[in-house]
């Protein structure tokens, strides 16, 4: 063991990786700040440890090396909402439910692999996949996502005005545009509707595109706070980026009306500002994808140049495929070319391509034109059967005469319910009823089943009635879990980033 | 449409980085005012303008096109020609010896094998298939290696060895801001955009003599030991890309004591594991020696070649460190670092190679076809090489196609001559000299023979 006395000043070097731990201020979440705050305390108390109480391999006689290399490398943070099925696993209780990740479930709360898919799976077989034919399908895959969400009748899709790749899913075709706008506006910042979904921020970040914020949740009204969303975004400078969630917002499930999106639309033409829409429910929030398109159309009749993501992740059921789009709206062919090109070498340099495998079956579904109408109708299904589950919640809140309003649930539309619960309460749900959601309270209704559902309405029942006289009390048996697991990923409040200067 | 000015970032173009200087592929972002120039806008810089109305105006107007990649680039040229005798010996993809796609066979079991599983579509964990990230640290490191029972590997599923590299990248940037990847010159040619695109700086080590058109190995220990303590050398574990010379057993051993003495990290690529010689093991020798010696090491694999999944994407990253608490800590700041970039891998893939390498019939033969896939090209390097030797009458020595391993060779053709196959011959390559063996049959060696002769000797 050497004598390394000038180590213990060897860590602040090492605070130079922190930016990765600290995020713009939550102003409508303040508790988020703290907690994170915390977090990054507790990390940095962690690091500073064990640099004293480090052993490792020495591989050099150099005084000034650490022992191993990653000595300095922290826990990262957990990502928020597989942290909820990590806790969700990891409890024994047979009556536990994970209404954390929004994918959909069938009412026995099982994974649903669409029929079409299957078919498709079965026709793709092991087919050689040649240079030729592999471009070949992408462009497919294009066209037909292209088609999905800007309808083919457009001048600007028959004329091939876009530029467009197959990218990884959603989050994929959000992070080649995150790049491709630092590349080309490397000064400019993205605006995100204020909540978002999580993993947001981190993929603008990571391209070194600073995100703000723009008013969009009303916590009173649990819906859209639109007039404030109207001064962000005239108030913002001319010709910004706006993330917009074109339906089924993630993860409010609160979305403008047409009226608004006119407005929004109009608004956004004399800023010149630039919308990407995020669009990663099509279809499931009215069961029709064409409705669930109307604020892309409209954008598009007031001759907006847009971007779009789209994923294709919840509406064809192919998760794990990873399957996407992302495309451009271009002024003529030759930029479309010219940007494609950009995209290309973009994801060349990350990951070269998507799987053939995934294009394949996207590609096939929606390019025959039977198969897609019965695709579309196995959609509304799944759509249908979320916003019966979101009435049937509602209804059984109501008839446990909750104080509260809960008509949000089904105002809201898509995938999730921002149930306004406060953080105490849905710790409480995962500690005493084994109910697993985020902790801004956001439910994925696709994983309420009528099995299911009467538990979940008396549980939040259970958690937010104030009147003691009212709340139905339970027994659920023997199955108390220990806490540790819940609160060890959700962190504590009891220390707080006291003189760091922390901004969460 | 009117024209009307655009809101655009105060971007200017410098001139040292013209667009003339990304085509050469020789742009290294490490050394520039990343903030201020920006050689992607053509456009003239009119500050910061803004617009009243934007109607039908795109946001994205000056921009250029990008350079082709030279590699798919050829391919596409390729296919645009249509002479008789054309020969694509550009894209490293394995082909028959009737040049056709190879679906390996236990691939194809295996697909079928999971449509009648008719298992579910669920998102992967971020880190991916936890069966696939057992199998694919053993399958490298070997299963007994004392790193694996320890759990000191932080092994995380990445989008082949692309997506694998740019992790890894990722991961340096952030722990290491700084400090410099070695790449051996040349290398495979996406090294350099994905260090770029995750800003990492790099510089070249020598490794191609084009004297002897085989190893420089006393420049390259020189540039290594030269290098600033603690960079991270890029090392091609078997069948190096482009030119196909790897070290020798011994050769690896003094690499080994440089990387020590200097204290810097290796970081393999290894994407032809099994196709290099035929052997699994045989061809993960060079990185098992380095983590035999206790050495911290990265490694990314790709099974792109040797299972020939090529469009399913699936490979993975690997970090030996020292401690299972501290692999825990670097697997949990990959995916941090991947959940930004996919949010999570490709499920089919992994489930491909986990089934094949988790059932010893399959894996059997796997390993028989992969003997049989590396056997071709050496057959094919044979039958090249007897071709040139017999039909070039000035004794120049053609023994370096043997001698070289795996996919490509190297044929130490300049610019011109490459110029020169693809317009007089028809032979498709990239413009460094590179051939790629599994792109030619047997019946076709002695016209690329005739081609190669012609090219040497007639054109300078």
């Amino acid at each position: 063991m050497e004598d390394e006395p000038h180590r213990c000043f060897s860590f602040l070097p090492t605070f130079l990786p922190l930016h990765i731990l600290i995020y713009t201020p939550n102003p409508v979440l303040p508790e988020h700040n703290r907690t994170k705050s915390a977090a990054v305390f507790f990390h940095i108390l962690t690091m500073i440890i064990s640099r004293f109480l480090r052993r490792g391999i020495s591989t050099s006689t150099s005084p000034t090396r650490r022992r191993s290399w990653w000595d300095h490398v922290t826990p990262a943070l957990k990502d928020l909402i597989n942290a909820v099925t990590d806790a969700f696993l990891a409890d024994p209780c047979p009556y536990k439910i994970n209404l954390g990740v929004g994918a959909y479930r069938d009412d026995e709360g099982k994974p649903v692999v669409l029929q079409w898919v299957r078919e498709a799976e079965g026709k793709i077989g092991a087919t050689n996949f040649l240079e030729s034919t592999s471009t070949a399908i992408s462009s497919k895959l294009v066209e037909e996502s292209a088609k999905l969400i800007y309808r083919e009748d457009l001048d600007v899709i028959k004329e091939r005005r876009f530029a467009g790749i197959p990218a990884l899913s959603g989050t994929g075709a959000c992070r080649i545009f995150a790049e491709f706008q630092k590349r080309f506006y490397p000064d400019s910042t993205i605006y995100f509707p204020d909540p978002t979904w999580s993993n947001h921020r981190n993929i603008w970040g990571d391209a070194h595109v600073p995100g703000r914020t723009f008013h969009y949740y009303h916590p009173d009204s649990k819906g859209l706070n639109f007039v404030a969303l109207m001064d962000d975004v005239k108030n913002a400078p001319d010709g910004s980026f706006f993330l917009l969630h074109p339906c089924a917002h993630n993860p409010t499930g609160v979305d403008p009306t047409d009226e608004q999106w006119r407005e929004i639309s109009s608004l956004f033409k004399v800023k010149n500002h630039f919308p990407f829409f995020d669009v990663a429910y099509q279809g499931f929030a009215s069961g029709d994808v064409e409705r669930d398109a109307q604020a892309i159309r409209i954008f598009l009749e007031d001759g907006h140049s847009i971007g779009c993501a789209q994923s294709f992740a919840k509406n064809l059921g192919l998760y794990g495929h990873r399957v996407g789009c992302l495309s451009i709206l271009c002024n003529d062919k030759i930029q479309a070319v010219a940007i494609k090109s950009q995209l290309k070498q973009i994801s060349n340099a990350m990951y070269s391509s998507p799987t053939i495998h995934g294009i394949s079956l996207v590609s096939k579904i929606l390019s025959n034109p039977d198969i897609k109408a019965l695709w579309l109708k196995e959609v509304k299904v799944m759509a249908t059967s979320i916003q019966r589950m979101r009435a049937t919640l509602r209804e059984a809140l109501e008839r446990l005469r909750s104080p509260l309003n809960w008509q949000h649930i089904t105002n809201q539309a898509g995938m999730f319910c921002f149930s306004g619960l406060t953080r105490a309460e849905v710790d409480q749900l995962a500690k005493e009823f084994h109910i697993y959601m985020t902790h801004d309270g956001r439910i994925s209704m696709a994983s309420v089943t009528t099995k299911n559902v009467d538990y979940v309405a008396r549980a939040i029942h259970e958690v937010t009635a104030s009147n003691r006289d009212t709340k139905i009390l339970h027994n659920i048996g023997a199955y108390k879990v220990n806490t540790d697991i819940c609160s060890t990923f959700l962190g504590t409040n009891k220390t707080r980033a006291r003189g760091m200067n922390l901004a969460l | 449409m009117a024209s009307t000015l655009l809101s655009l970032a105060s971007a200017t173009p410098s001139a040292s980085l013209c667009f003339h200087e990304i085509n050469k592929g020789k742009l290294n972002l490490g050394c520039i005012n990343k903030e201020k120039t920006n050689p992607f806008i053509k456009a003239k810089s009119f500050g910061r303008v803004s617009m009243v109305v934007a109607s039908n105006v795109s946001h994205f107007e000056g921009i250029t096109m990008a350079p082709p990649d030279p590699i798919l680039g050829v391919s596409e040229a390729f296919k645009a020609d249509d002479h008789e005798l054309k020969l694509n010996l550009g894209v490293g993809a394995y082909r028959t010896e009737e040049l056709q796609p190879y679906v390996l066979d236990v691939v194809k079991k295996v697909n079928k094998l999971l449509l009648e599983k008719g298992e579910n579509l669920e998102y992967l964990p971020i880190e991916g298939l936890a069966a696939f990230n057992k199998v694919t640290a053993e399958l490298l490191f070997g299963a007994d290696n004392p790193v694996i029972k320890q759990q000191r590997v932080a092994t995380v599923q990445g989008l082949s060895g692309t997506g694998s590299l740019r992790l890894a990248a990722a991961l340096i940037e952030r722990y290491f801001p700084g400090e410099k990847v070695l790449i051996s010159s040349p290398t495979w040619g996406n090294h350099k955009n994905i260090f770029n695109d995750a800003r990492v700086p790099w510089s070249e080590y020598r490794y191609y003599d084009p004297k002897t058109v085989g190893l420089d190995f006393e420049g390259m220990i020189a540039d290594i030991k030269a290098a600033p303590e603690g960079s991270f050398i890029l090392l091609h574990g078997c069948a190096h890309n482009p030119t196909g010379i790897d070290p020798t057993p011994e050769q690896w051993g003094v690499i080994a004591d440089v990387i020590q003495e200097k204290n810097h990290i290796p970081f393999f690529d290894i994407a032809y594991q099994g196709f290099a010689s035929g052997s699994l093991d045989t061809d993960a020798a060079s990185v098992r020696m380095f983590v035999a010696r206790g050495m911290e090491v990265i490694a990314a694999q790709s099974y792109s070649k040797n299972l020939g999944l090529y469009a399913e994407r699936i490979g993975a990253i690997n970090v030996v460190c020292s401690s299972p608490e501290a692999a825990a800590r670097v697997k949990s700041q990959l995916k941090r670092i991947a959940r930004p970039m996919y949010s999570n891998p490709p499920v089919h893939g992994a489930r491909i190679v986990a089934n094949i390498v988790g059932d010893s019939a399959l894996f059997k033969e796997w390993n028989a076809e992969m003997e049989m896939m590396a056997g071709r090209i050496k057959n094919v390097r044979h039958k090249l090489f007897d071709s040139l030797s017999s039909k070039d009458k000035s004794g120049k020595d053609w023994s370096f196609v043997l001698k070289q391993i795996g996919m490509f060779s190297f044929t130490g053709l300049n610019k011109a001559q490459c110029d020169n196959m693809t317009n007089k011959w028809h032979v498709y390559m990239t413009k460094d000299g590179r051939i790629s063996l599994a792109g030619l049959s047997l019946a076709k060696c002695e016209y690329l023979a005739d081609a190669i002769i012609d090219s040497y000797h007639n054109v300078s």
